[in-house]
């Protein structure tokens, strides 16, 4: 059993993307691994907060690796933002001792200091790297020989880095991909951006570059898109109508959380994956899927 | 001249006392930044432009362009600069100079939007998404909410709109709102 500090962030628990939570954790479950949720955890103020009050956006993340330093366990989330807000702090720390002077003075107004000792985590990071690809491939129940899938990384799970993988060539959810039995095609764009939240306040910015992403994905073949952000999967699954109205095209390609597919190939149920809350139907990720149990 | 190269020291001292703005004088104008950017198209001075005018001591021109809130933090900038300098935080840094300064641009909804987002942030310490995006289209255009009613509705059928959102324990919310508004009075941003 290996432990971590979990923390949700605000999509995964509550929000968009409670289908990653769901997913993740039981993935996690099946991989052995204990995820203690946080307690007391705060929003990190995504990039939203870091556009408005620079200091205040490190302290949103400085009080949560406050509380997660206490427990001494690596902090995982599944979410990309969550992930570079919190792993940014530990770099402007550690680059600036005036930084961490500031932060620690905001900090102790709530009576809280961050040392700097918290090493933060992305979901696949930790399950890629910590549990391993041969493990993961053990777990797998169900064949998804013939699914072809890209792997679409977005831009913060491995930037600005330096992170678990390359920063603009990643491979890490290729082999995953290949460890769970499916194909991974070949995804030139795997790691652009998707436009992020500017969808809310420039939707046609946003719908332009998912436009690109999907257009690459699925001119390459991919059946299916997996992904490991919960807002690179809202543009790409719940904007795909309004790409589709905008560029008078036609894609019906479904987005998939890298949990949801790995539950599905660990023979997890669709409910507990929450594959219901996907807009584009996953059917024929699970017709493929479904077509053959792997040893009885 | 000598009022201008004086203004211009303190736009950038300013600039460099803000986390993530301390490098801009190291730029060397390759732009490599702007060559990355997916937004420079839409941006009124690219990436490079607004480094070399922000050092020139532009200050009004800089913090009023819609540039910076086209940046949607992918780092690819950030990655490639041979000098390190991160612009994607600077551009993080601009944005919050602007808000400072009164000057953020009218171009754009994305300063509200940020606006917005935080103050949920700080008022709640979560992310109420509901709350969020009904508070944004009232104050932006809520007749532009009307055209978002199919991607509602297909989000309420696939049970991706929830009304629930993150509660912190009252003191949990006191302990961050002491520390959100020391922050604050440290004038970091």
């Amino acid at each position: 059993m290996k432990y971590y500090t979990y923390y949700p962030g605000c999509s995964c628990e509550e929000g968009t993307a409670t289908a990653y939570g769901m997913s993740a954790l039981a993935v996690a479950k099946a991989l052995d691994i204990e995820l203690i949720e946080l307690e007391d955890w705060n929003c990190c103020g995504s990039s939203p907060y870091n556009s408005i009050d620079e200091l205040g956006s490190l302290c949103l993340a400085a009080r949560n690796l406050s509380l997660a330093e206490k427990k001494g366990l690596d902090v995982v989330t599944p979410c990309s933002s969550c992930y570079i807000m919190l792993d940014r702090v530990n770099h402007h720390l550690k680059e600036s001792p005036k930084v961490k002077a500031k932060v620690n003075e905001a900090l102790a107004a709530g009576g809280m200091e961050y040392k700097g000792t918290v090493k933060t985590r992305h979901m696949l990071d930790v399950f890629v790297n910590d549990v391993g690809y041969d493990a993961i491939k053990s777990k797998v129940k169900k064949s998804l020989s013939e699914l072809k899938v890209a792997p679409y990384y977005g831009c913060q799970v491995v930037r600005p880095g330096p992170s678990f993988d390359n920063p603009e060539n990643p491979q890490t959810m290729e082999r995953l991909i290949e460890s769970l039995g499916a194909k991974a095609t070949p995804f030139p764009l795997k790691a652009r951006c998707c436009g992020g939240s500017l969808v809310i306040p420039e939707e046609s910015v946003a719908l332009e570059l998912t436009y690109k992403l999907l257009e690459n994905a699925v001119s390459n073949g991919a059946e299916c898109i997996i992904t490991v952000c919960p807002l690179c999967q809202v543009n790409l699954d719940i904007y795909q109508s309004k790409v589709n109205r905008k560029f008078k095209s036609n894609f019906k390609i479904p987005v998939l959380f890298f949990t949801q597919l790995m539950g599905i190939a660990f023979g997890i149920d669709n409910k507990t994956l929450g594959l219901g809350k996907c807009v584009v139907s996953p059917d024929k990720v699970l017709a493929k899927s479904s077509a053959v149990e792997k040893g009885g | 001249m000598e009022t201008h190269t004086k203004s211009a020291n303190a736009f950038l001292n300013e600039i460099c006392s803000i986390p993530g703005g301390e490098k801009i004088r190291l730029c060397i104008q390759c732009g490599t930044c702007s060559g990355s950017c997916p937004n420079a198209d839409k941006m009124e001075y690219t990436p490079r432009q607004l480094i070399a005018m922000a050092r020139a001591g532009m200050q009004d021109e800089v913090l009023s362009s819609n540039s910076m809130w086209y940046c949607a933090s992918c780092y690819l900038c950030t990655v490639r600069c041979p000098r390190d300098i991160k612009p994607t935080d600077l551009m993080h840094v601009l944005e919050c100079l602007a808000g400072r300064h009164g000057l953020s641009s009218k171009k754009t909804k994305t300063p509200i939007m940020y606006q917005t987002f935080s103050n949920l942030v700080y008022g709640t310490g979560g992310m109420p998404e509901v709350g969020f995006m009904m508070r944004f289209y009232l104050k932006t255009n809520p007749f532009s909410a009307v055209k978002m009613l199919p991607t509602a509705l297909s989000m309420l059928r696939h049970g991706r709109l929830s009304l629930k959102s993150r509660k912190l324990k009252p003191e949990a919310q006191r302990q961050l709102k002491a520390i959100l508004n020391k922050a604050k009075e440290l004038g970091g941003s």
